[in-house]
């Protein structure tokens, strides 16, 4: 995609700007597409509800995403006297920076992509532990007792459910054989819909062959990004809004935004590990002349719309019980999946 | 070359100013974000040597879960910053010493290899994994030495981790007597014939409870 080789300060520049243009490209449309899941989030919670949603700004309320963010950026950002101004303005750049950070390994179609690492995978699996420490460190800064101990519950649930995904990442990598993003697609062209004599198609898709690691990764993603019903370090009936208590205005949006952009990453590695990236759905002229960016992203409208349905529906668990989820259901059942993979892919002999 | 050596310097110069920073920082907090800080350069100082399974490693764990147990331990405790203080002068010529074995060392390491190879002291951090063979990816190359050549001393290291996993259970482990628990297959083995009772009240009558009601 971009000139490897580099022997005049041209080639430099030109690679800068392309890099630059390519990322600017990516983060614009994937905050636009957000500020319409946003409105989608919500207007799924609503429909579940029997309530119409945000339906005054624009047709439909579809403008009301942007006149939420006019509506922080316009506000006075209000430092508490007693906060540590520093880390307090800090962390909700760390949330967003980090959240934004992830997508330049994540590959929307066939070759498009900002850096197609050859760790990939463990690039963004980096990154997303990473994002706890904007929720620990605006806590902390804020120098109040709610945010605190919402940062704290938050700090212990992200570095639990990790644990989880991790196990279930090594299981895909197992069956990929890369860490590469774009070769854990590819991978996914062939699987048990070919082995029993059919065409390419979605049932090749690791999910099926998967499947319960599918689930342990759903619901570990709507842990690890403190999505409903596991938002107990915004639980609002103990502890106000949790971490953000404190904040307001821009950080505050920051934070949203951070929050936001995590939870459209999980859904693009749920898409990306388990429903096949950006291949069409079944392998026909029609499907295929649709571009890979678009399936991709109906993928991650699809997956989304599968998070904002668990918050409409389910009840916000318990602290104790969400704990337990983690160490006592999760662990040892991704642990033994990645042991019988394993022991099938080896003693089977269909090791890639 | 010119972009690595440029990257290599703003690695190398924040992963040092942090390093400072984390001992001279007078808040704890912040000494331990200073930390993360040196940790993540160096994660980016292992990108620039072509380490990168390393250096996401080093991500993942350092800075993903150990310096978040960090971040976490130091938040709670309320230390004294008046009574740490207090104790520099007396320790300052202990830690002198040991800073200086330290920098001795380091410049035996780094002096036998300029003695040794004069020309690859720049060039050594451009190539120094990728010896197993050109079309092996970084993480294929480590995998196949740690699981053939030094597989005994990678599942002595495993077990020598597992070792001090149990050993920290069983110190922090106790068994609270009166603790309710809650108990899923109980309450799910729970029928309403088991827990419901149905009385017949008499006007102005008093139940007394029964068995296991809990208030």
């Amino acid at each position: 995609m971009f000139p490897t080789t580099f022997e005049t300060w041209w080639d430099y520049a030109l690679w800068l700007a392309l890099t630059v243009g390519a990322s600017l490209l990516l983060l614009v449309s994937l905050l636009v597409i957000i500020a319409f899941l946003l409105l989608m989030d919500r207007k799924v919670w609503a429909a579940v509800q029997m309530r119409r949603g945000p339906n005054v700004v624009g047709p439909f309320g579809l403008l009301q995403s942007f006149a939420d963010l006019l509506k922080f950026v316009l506000k006075e950002p209000v430092i508490p006297a007693g906060a540590d101004k520093g880390v307090f303005l800090l962390a909700p750049l760390v949330t967003s920076v980090l959240a934004l950070a992830a997508w330049a390994v994540i590959p929307v179609g066939s070759g498009i992509v900002i850096s197609d690492l050859n760790v990939g995978i463990l690039y963004l699996f980096a990154i997303s532990s990473l994002g706890v420490y904007g929720i620990i460190m605006g806590g902390w800064a804020s120098n109040s007792k709610y945010p605190f101990l919402g940062s704290l519950r938050s700090a212990a649930q992200m570095v639990s459910y990790e644990v989880s995904i991790g196990f279930v990442i090594i299981t895909v990598l197992l069956l990929v054989g890369s860490l590469n993003m774009s070769a854990i697609v590819m991978s996914q062209k062939t699987g048990i819909g070919t082995a029993i004599g059919l065409p390419n198609s979605f049932l090749d898709w690791n999910w099926l062959v998967l499947f319960p690691m599918f689930v342990v990764f759903f619901i570990s993603a709507l842990a690890e990004t403190n999505r409903p019903p596991f938002d107990l370090p915004e639980a609002e009936s103990e502890l106000v809004a949790g971490f953000m208590v404190e904040y307001s205005s821009t950080p505050y949006l920051l934070f949203m935004l951070g929050e936001y952009v995590a939870i459209v990453t999980m859904c693009a590695l749920t898409t990306i590990m388990f429903l096949g990236g950006w291949l069409p759905p079944v392998d026909i002229w029609l499907l295929n002349w649709i571009p890979g960016p678009i399936w991709f992203l109906l993928k991650v409208t699809f997956v989304f719309f599968m998070f904002a349905m668990v918050k409409a529906m389910v009840p916000r668990y318990r602290y104790d019980q969400l704990m337990r989820l983690g160490w006592k259901v999760f662990l040892p059942l991704s642990l033994a999946m990645v042991v019988a993979v394993a022991a099938i892919l080896h003693f089977g002999g269909l090791a890639p | 070359m010119a972009l690595t050596a440029l990257f290599f310097y703003l690695f190398a110069g924040v992963t040092v100013m942090s390093g400072l920073l984390v001992i001279v920082a007078r808040n704890p907090v912040h000494a331990v974000l200073w930390l993360i800080l040196a940790f993540f350069n160096a994660a980016g100082l292992f990108v620039l040597l072509g380490a990168e399974f390393l250096a996401m490693i080093l991500v993942v764990v350092y800075v993903g879960a150990v310096a978040v147990l960090f971040l976490f331990v130091v938040m709670m405790l309320d230390v004294d910053f008046a009574s740490l203080r207090a104790g520099f002068i007396r320790h300052a010529s202990i830690g002198a010493f040991v800073g200086l074995v330290l920098l001795v060392e380091l410049i035996m390491v780094v002096g036998f290899r300029v003695v040794g190879k004069a020309s690859d002291v720049v060039a050594g951090a451009a190539k120094a994994p990728a010896s197993t063979g050109p079309v092996l990816t970084n993480t294929e190359a480590l995998g196949r030495l740690l699981y053939t050549q030094y597989v005994y001393f990678f599942q002595a290291a495993g077990l020598i981790l597992l070792v001090a996993m149990i050993g920290a259970i069983v110190l922090t482990l106790r068994h609270k007597e009166g603790i309710r628990r809650q108990s899923i297959a109980a309450q799910n083995a729970r029928t309403p014939a088991a827990a419901i009772e149905v009385v017949k009240l008499a006007p102005g009558q008093v139940i007394v409870p029964s068995g296991e009601r809990r208030g």
